[in-house]
């Protein structure tokens, strides 16, 4: 049965993007058929963070509207084969979106994939509602910032409410995802810790990924960190989020840097 | 509605309530009508003693006087009219109760002697009005019960409210905003296993986290009104 995660968070800048295409790659990587929709019409980010800005011919709101079938519109990655996406378009807006449309082409590809990826477009309005509409689960993406933790709260209170499962009476399951978390600071104080993220979400917690250099360098090259740099850090904690969305029991770490001697002394000769 | 002047503030402070108040409509002829309420009340002396009376006219056609001396009659029965409904203005001089407009109908206990009294103590014990909530409140959300107590397992977020009537019980973290005794409920109190709150209010009177000490913070606490002053103190 094929599930439907909405990635989202509120915030803007916290990872949504970066993370939709980390984690569909490392699902893909496990042998799933992933399709990760775009819903940010208007902002679309995804086709770059995927490689796959120079292939987009119809997008999201041509299929919603009807001007474009579905196959039409899916773009395959080229690096793995059962990786899919659906861009947003550039020119419209979020108003172009349809509750009815959208709920059309949820349904047809639950026919085709095993994992449906919507990435919400950060904000509670229009865009963010209808790509959590539909989701069977979702997964709350947060820094460690308390600003960041307000909306995400914020975000969890609408999952309860504004889905579809939440008004025939179900529960959309809940993951939150800590990006951009660093230990050195958060034992300063400097940041919040794991704890008190919980604490405030009262959320199971699907990963931590660790502030990295590397996601920054595999969203320039339009590559998911799962691929461009698998035995990164952040790659691995991602690669451990994906295997617990599976239902595996995956210790909690925050992975670090594997850094050998001489990589410790030229970069302390570089800094 | 009623509004108290308060010396220390200069601002009145207006509160909206509502009563429920037996209609009378007297029918002609007045005199056996007025043998009827005093059948009634020959069965349960007092029954309308303090009770808001609003006297409906608008089967009768009386003039000034005969309202007057109407009114007059109840008085001597210990009926005190608040307003009066369903006749001209110009016919209330200044020494009649105002006219009334706007009242709606509503279900009412019986006039009959006895039962309401027990209908009353039967209300009490089956709907003690109370709204339990299994799970946080999170940012954003608003939980609003005038009609009683609201408790909530869990926590309630930084940015949440939570409007009760009555007491407000947090088996959490109060990050959010609590507000009881919303209707002019003054005995009410807010109890929470953390004290992190945004704002605190009881019966209109509030203090936000600036005020709130310091020392306070991250324990159990509970808030009351102490006259005009909201206290807050530590449960341990």
């Amino acid at each position: 049965m094929a599930k439907v995660l909405v990635v989202t968070s509120g915030k803007g800048g916290v990872g949504k993007t970066t993370s939709t295409a980390a984690l569909g790659a490392a699902l893909a990587q496990m042998g799933q058929n992933v399709v990760v929709i775009d819903f940010d019409v208007g902002l679309r980010n995804l086709d770059l963070v995927m490689g796959a800005e120079r292939r987009v011919v119809f997008d999201l709101i041509n299929v919603v509207q009807g001007v474009a079938k579905l196959p039409q519109a899916l773009i395959r990655d080229k690096r793995l084969e059962n990786l899919w996406l659906l861009p947003a378009s550039q020119t419209r807006d979020k108003d172009a979106l349809t509750e009815e449309g959208v709920k059309r082409v949820i349904a047809d590809l639950k026919t085709k994939f095993d994992w449906i990826l919507c990435d919400s477009p950060a904000g509670i309005e229009r865009g963010a509602t209808l790509a959590m509409r539909y989701a069977d689960e979702a997964i709350i993406v947060t820094n460690p910032e308390v600003s960041s933790v307000r909306d995400s709260d914020r975000i969890i209170g609408m999952l309860d409410s504004k889905t579809a499962r939440a008004e025939r009476g179900e529960r959309v399951e809940k993951h939150l995802l800590v990006t951009r978390y660093d230990s050195a600071r958060a034992a300063r104080g400097e940041m919040l810790s794991i704890d008190d993220i919980l604490e405030i979400l009262a959320t199971p917690l699907l990963g931590i990924v660790p502030e990295s250099q590397d996601v920054l360098r595999a969203s320039n090259v339009g590559c998911p960190v799962t691929l461009n740099a698998a035995s990164s850090a952040p790659a691995r904690a991602y690669t451990d989020a994906v295997r617990r969305l599976m239902g595996e029991a995956v210790e909690m770490t925050v992975p670090v840097e594997r850094k050998g001697l001489m990589d410790r002394l030229l970069r302390r000769r570089a800094a | 509605m009623d509004a108290t002047p308060q010396v220390a503030r200069q601002q009145v402070r207006m509160r909206g309530r509502s009563y429920v108040a037996f209609v009378f409509s007297p029918v002609v002829p007045v005199v056996s009508w007025l043998a009827e309420i005093d059948a009634t009340l020959g069965k349960s002396p007092g029954f309308f003693t303090g009770k808001p009376v609003v006297l409906d006219l608008s089967a009768v056609d009386l003039s000034q006087a005969a309202i007057a001396h109407l009114v007059g009659s109840l008085a001597e029965r210990n009926i005190r009219i608040l307003g009066i409904e369903g006749v001209d203005e110009s016919k209330l001089g200044a020494n009649l109760p105002p006219l009334l407009t706007g009242g709606r109908a509503c279900a009412i206990t019986h006039v009959e002697p006895k039962t309401p009294p027990v209908q009353e103590k039967n209300k009490d014990k089956t709907k003690l009005p109370s709204l339990l909530l299994e799970s946080p409140v999170r940012s954003g959300q608003s939980i609003v019960f005038a009609e009683g107590d609201v408790t909530v397992l869990g926590s309630v977020g930084s940015g949440a409210e939570i409007v009760a009537g009555g007491s407000i019980h947090i088996y959490g973290t109060l990050r959010g905003r609590a507000m009881a005794g919303i209707n002019g409920n003054s005995a009410a109190r807010i109890f929470c296993q953390k004290i992190e709150a945004e704002l605190l209010a009881i019966d209109g009177y509030y203090q936000t986290a600036d005020e709130i000490a310091d020392s306070l913070r991250n324990r159990p606490a509970q808030a009351w009104l102490e006259g005009e002053m909201l206290r807050i103190t530590a449960l341990n």
